[in-house]
């Protein structure tokens, strides 16, 4: 293989993965509040949406980015409010979330399908989403903030004895991870596609999640498991050239299988599991019990 | 100022009128979105709520769509009454439809009466094996079954793409990705001639009145209830926890999978990429709309199956993409969670007492 084709293989791996990186870097800041959103993919669509629609209505690719986060950040206070006020059963409304923003983005964008616009240069948001990755690193291991979110993950009832508002901490979390699927979802439709289709996530928000365990809730993790998948996914056509016949779908497949092994591996281990997944993931806190 | 104050006892009365409450709120938001959207709410109601049952042929498809919904959704009951997050229904299905179809497909030229009731059961089998996965991994690893019963959904529609575009690909197909139909004798009879509602709407019915039966006259039904309101009660009490989350998977499984092989050799007749359109994920709001309860789900299965015929009417009608079908079906559902509320808790007006 010549240099050549090595860059042209990292340049599409970085491209395609890089709303993979988003979407699961914002799922991880959630996980690790102890709240579990299954609306990555209803989240993103909206956030695809409504970026493109803005971006073909005004023109302005900043106004689609704030649209987009704004949709985001819509989408994600309205689960939060259910699941952290009404106490709403975590999974159920997730995944309300995301039957929820399959119909809404498709109506939206009903007129806007096939609609031409100047794509963005992905560049900028690959490195974007490696810093962010980094900084998200950091919170968790070096500033107070993030060893608080970290807390009230672990274990809800401490946090609150020890005076932290639990319910606001994981408000704000959650606040972040839609506005960061929302930002997946801009990249999809205004960077990496660029245009509009129905249901144009195709799957990346059950990927993302799975993303997230993959990296045992480990920030750094999420770029190597992310870039292992996309790997994975170009692997499956440069064998294809090489003549080795594997169907696609057994390659497309990896990324559940192997996090289904992660979870096998970690969750067997006591210890393991512990230092891996938060503890109150999923459990609902009522400060009145 | 309003305030939420928690009730002594969670009312009975707002536990079964909550579901009523979420889809008269549906209803409101949906006319609203209408609205603003420029159609006339009333006639657009009328047009998605009404006019896809106003006649037999109506009634008929909506039984159709009910079918799948319902006995998935009675099937998950099971496990989520034992707080069980089987979230992968879809893959189940998927897998019953393989299982089953893979024998309407092999004895796609052989004509007797007994291929049906093996595909039926192929079917449940298929479903069953899948969801046992996830169980076997949470009983044995303690992993945790709503990341591994959803990441198995997407496994199992790959299998099936692969499958229909390679191996069981009709050989007279022009290459589309769809296997052969399935013979005569591999096909859900039809319940009335000229319409689509099929033999598998007994089925679902038999199942449901079997799990009525295992809830309130059994003690198999009676430990899932309790393990489900309290662990620790049934830790004491001595339940041995592995088999009630075998058992609940593997009902729940099978359930699914006769869905999907009801689908499959009832209104499809072959296999193809897209044999479900969402059923395994929108029995799961059918399930919690129907309080877990038989007849709720029943009645649930019926709203719910209304969303997907108004859809596809708002689409012919209305030129609105059936898609707003599942924003209908999302609000059932946040209305539904948001109302629980009312369940637990009430709300109490309390007067200010000013000085």
């Amino acid at each position: 293989m010549d240099t050549n084709l090595i860059i042209g293989i990292i340049n599409i791996i970085l491209i395609g993965t890089t709303p993979l990186i988003f979407a699961a870097i914002g799922e991880l800041v959630v996980e690790k509040s102890g709240v579990l959103n299954l609306g990555l993919e209803g989240m993103m669509l909206v956030g695809a949406v409504s970026a493109f629609v803005t971006l073909v209505l005004t023109g302005n690719y900043f106004f689609a980015l704030i649209i987009s986060i704004v949709s985001g950040l819509l989408m994600s206070g309205f689960f939060a409010f259910l699941v952290l006020y009404l106490m709403a059963n975590q999974v159920a409304t997730g995944l309300a979330l995301t039957i929820f923003g399959i119909g809404i983005s498709s109506m939206i964008g009903k007129n806007y399908i096939g609609t031409p616009i100047e794509g963005m240069s992905p560049y900028f948001f690959i490195v974007i989403s490696i810093i962010i990755v980094f900084l998200i690193g950091l919170f968790f291991k070096r500033t107070k903030m993030g060893l608080i979110v970290k807390a009230v993950g672990e274990s809800h009832s401490s946090a609150h004895s020890l005076g932290f508002n639990v319910i606001k901490i994981r408000f704000l979390s959650i606040l972040f991870g839609g506005s960061m699927s929302a930002l997946a979802g801009f990249y999809m439709s205004i960077c990496y596609a660029p245009m509009w289709q129905e249901g144009m996530i195709a799957g990346r928000g059950w990927i993302a999640l799975a993303l997230v365990v993959f990296a045992t809730w480990k920030a750094e993790r999420i770029l190597l498991g992310a870039y292992i998948f996309g790997g994975v996914a170009i692997m499956q056509m440069n064998l294809q050239a090489f003549g080795i016949k594997l169907p696609g779908q057994f390659f497309n497949m990896l990324p559940y299988i192997v996090t289904i092994l992660v979870l096998v591996i970690i969750s067997g281990n006591k210890l393991r599991i512990k230092m891996s997944a938060p503890s109150c993931l999923s459990i609902p806190f009522n400060k009145n019990q | 100022m309003i305030k939420i104050v928690p009730r002594g006892n969670s009312s009975k009365s707002m536990f079964i009128f909550a579901p009523f409450l979420s889809v008269i709120f549906t209803l409101i938001t949906a006319s609203i979105i209408f609205f603003i959207m420029g159609y006339n709410p009333i006639e657009a109601i009328i047009i998605f709520f009404y006019s896809p049952i106003s006649n037999l042929y109506g009634i008929s498809e909506l039984l159709v769509k009910a079918t799948p919904l319902c006995l998935i959704a009675i099937g998950l009951s099971f496990c989520f009454k034992n707080n069980l997050y089987n979230i992968g229904a879809e893959g189940q299905l998927t897998m019953g439809a393989i299982f089953g179809g893979g024998i309407g497909i092999y004895f796609y030229d052989v004509s007797s009466f007994l291929i049906l009731p093996a595909m039926i059961i192929a079917g449940a089998i298929g479903g069953a094996l899948w969801a046992m996965i996830p169980a076997i991994l949470k009983t044995k690893f303690n992993t945790n079954e709503i990341l591994t019963s959803l990441m198995l959904a997407y496994v199992a529609l790959l299998i099936l793409d692969y499958l229909v575009v390679g191996p069981w690909r009709d050989p007279e197909g022009f290459n589309f990705p769809k296997t052969r139909g399935f013979g005569e004798s591999g096909r859900m009879p039809v319940l009335y001639q000229g319409l689509r509602v099929h033999f598998g709407l007994i089925i679902t019915l038999i199942l449901v009145f079997i799990s009525y039966f295992i809830y309130s006259k059994t003690i198999f039904g009676y430990q899932l209830k309790v393990s489900g309101y309290s662990p620790r009660a049934a830790k004491f009490a001595g339940y041995n926890k592995n088999y009630l989350i075998f058992s609940a998977f593997a009902i729940s499984g099978a359930f699914a999978g006769i869905a999907g092989i009801g689908e499959v050799s009832g209104p499809i007749g072959l296999l193809y990429r897209d044999i479900s359109p969402n059923y395994g994920f929108t029995a799961i709001i059918v399930c919690f709309l129907g309080r877990l309860d038989p007849l709720g789900i029943i009645l649930a299965s019926l709203v719910i199956a209304l969303t997907y015929l108004g859809a596809e009417d708002a689409q012919l009608f209305l030129r609105i993409p059936a898609a707003v079908g599942f924003v209908f079906q999302g609000l059932v559902l946040f209305f539904l969670l948001g109302t629980d509320l009312l369940v637990n808790f009430k709300i109490k007006v309390k007067e200010k007492h000013g000085y």
